[in-house]
């Protein structure tokens, strides 16, 4: 590896842990930022990733569309207080260009409703495409691909 | 004959209540599988569009029960119990794929397409010892078979010779508003499942619920896409159970019945930075934007603008219930209107803006009624009888639903 590798490397596993913290210490509204003007973002099935259809639980072409959703599910959406822990693994980063990268990573998502029931809620991989070129890196694509077809109760907060 | 307690009698109010113990109770459960989902009823397998080829199976539940759905080599669609007639093994492990002939991994018995046994492994044995007597039957074992029929595209078995031909089961007008979506060949554009914390009658009631839906999902109500006041109907079908209920856009007449009430469904200045989301193209010429529709004991199809999708109600115990989804387009769809169908999907399944609340909602109930198995729900909006309704401020089809469930339980 070089000190390029490694500093890609950092930078990537750098952008995740921010990503997923964000998300796990409710500052929801910090989230569309990860993302380019234009990015997209998609929660889907590895059933349906494998079978090459193309419909997602959740799915964003635009910032905007993630920014719709932050305020839906702070103003209009009715749900049990929760909460997420995540836990991101196994990162693997390769370079396709000066500007873009692409990452592969585990992850796991522990759920905490306000009863102090606690279970693994959702495993699977993100699959990113990440803009490297600019001050901080960003997401132009993120593919949540979860393990299973089946989701408990509702999934309300963004993974 | 399972037993359901003596103690559990209906109320005397009849239809307009709906005692509590009905989502509890492991007797009036296992009756449910007996006498409605293996009885005369009409049980939801999937789209035909899931079995393209001869070959083509995939496996799924009628109530309980497991079975294996089928393409044969003359195209039919074949339903059977997902059971070997020698130990009762499941015969189909994978949820779907192609095969020529099905083969129980246990002992290696066979079976064709259509669910005959066709092979015993060493039904002679080795070298003339061991195997089964000449007299054996093990066909008389052998998984059953379902009466399967295909309308416009759904596939839906039944156990029971008495139930009735499909279009009578749902009613005729249920059945045109069937033909209304699935107008055309689908394609798959893919599915998931959502566990539900409750009972599955309590999610049946919920989609025929059109009182709630401008209620609990506020997202609906603040862009007046559903409020009560448009213009729209519900029709009960057949003995009841099954229904439709119908939105036509661009009919609100600005009412203020919302704010004059002072409901939380509605709020001010809540905008999305991206409505490109919701412009729909009126597919079918009606205005109509929104329908939904069910069919006694499990089937939802919908059409919320363009994103259209089947449900499927698979109850796993009294407080749990699988919720199995697969959207579609239609095959002839350009890539527009696919877009516009995967894009409009976010209003539907366990995030859903429209609909991620009825997962928690049901749970509520459930949770809710844990101590009070006497006690009942009071259900009489829009009157205590079961008829159609130009009105949506109507309980009119979670009243027909109680309708036909009696029937068969004998409630």
């Amino acid at each position: 590896m070089t000190a390029v590798d490694v500093e890609l490397q950092l930078a990537v596993e750098k952008l995740l842990a921010r990503y997923v913290h964000v998300l796990d210490d409710d500052r929801l509204e910090e989230w569309p930022d990860f993302f380019v003007e234009e990015g997209r973002y998609r929660i889907t099935t590895a059933e349906n990733f494998e079978r090459e259809l193309p419909l997602s639980i959740i799915y964003a072409d635009s910032r905007a569309m993630l920014r719709d959703r932050v305020s839906a599910l702070r103003h209009a959406n009715i749900y049990e207080t929760q909460r997420y822990r995540h836990a991101v693994s196994s990162t693997l980063v390769e370079r396709l260009d000066a500007h873009t990268a692409r990452a592969t990573s585990n992850f796991q998502v522990v759920r905490i409703m306000h009863t102090g029931e606690s279970v693994l809620f959702a495993s699977g991989r993100y699959l990113d495409r990440i803009r490297i070129d600019g001050r901080d890196p960003q997401f132009e694509e993120k593919t949540v691909v979860l393990d299973s077809r089946s989701i408990d109760t509702l999934l309300a907060i963004p993974i | 004959m399972s037993a359901v307690p003596e103690s559990r009698v209906w109320p005397a109010e009849g239809l307009t209540r709906v005692p509590y113990w009905v989502y509890q109770d492991e007797g009036v459960y296992a009756r449910e599988q007996e006498r409605i989902y293996r009885g005369p009823t009409w049980n939801f397998l999937g789209l035909e569009a899931e079995l393209p080829e001869a070959g083509d199976f995939k496996t799924t539940f009628v109530g309980d029960m497991p079975v294996v759905v089928t393409r044969d080599e003359k195209g039919a669609i074949n339903c059977f119990e997902n059971r070997c007639a020698h130990r009762g093994a499941l015969l189909c492990l994978k949820d779907r794929g192609s095969a020529k002939e099905i083969a129980c991994v246990y002992h290696n018995w066979t079976y064709d397409l259509r669910g005959n046994l066709t092979g015993v492994a060493f039904r002679h044995g080795i070298k003339g010892q061991g195997g089964m007597p000449e007299d054996a039957q093990p066909e008389s074992q052998a998984p059953r078979k379902l009466r399967v029929t295909v309308f416009c595209g759904l596939v839906f078995a039944t156990l029971s010779e008495a139930t009735p031909p499909f279009e009578r089961y749902v009613g005729a007008e249920v059945a045109a508003k069937i033909r209304r979506v699935m107008k055309a060949p689908v394609r798959v554009l893919g599915g998931y499942s959502q566990m539900l914390p409750s009972n599955w009658k309590l999610y049946f009631e919920n989609v025929k619920d059109t009182y709630h839906a401008s209620l609990l999902h506020l997202f609906f109500s603040t862009f007046r896409l559903n409020r009560l006041e448009q213009k729209g109907g519900v029709i009960v079908g057949g003995d009841g159970g099954s229904h439709v209920s119908f939105t036509m856009m661009n009919t609100d007449s600005s009412g203020d019945e919302y704010e004059k009430a002072g409901m939380r469904s509605v709020s001010g200045g809540y905008r999305l930075e991206a409505p490109q989301m919701l412009e729909s193209v009126d597919e079918y010429g009606d205005g109509v934007t929104l329908q939904i529709l069910t069919v006694f004991p499990g089937f939802v199809l919908q059409q919320i603008m363009n994103c259209l999708a089947v449900r499927q109600v698979l109850p796993k115990g009294i407080g749990r219930t699988e919720l199995a989804w697969t959207a579609f387009g239609y095959a002839g769809d350009d890539q527009a209107m696919t877009e516009r169908r995967l894009k409009q999907a976010n209003l539907v399944g366990p995030s859903g803006y429209i609909s991620l609340e009825d997962g928690a909602a049901t749970g509520f109930v459930q949770r809710g009624v844990q101590g009070a198995a006497s006690n009942a729900s009071i259900v009489e909006m829009g009157g205590r009888s079961v008829e159609s309704n130009e009105s949506r401020v109507t309980e009119t089809s979670v009243r027909g639903l109680w309708q036909q469930y009696r029937m068969h339980m004998g409630l």
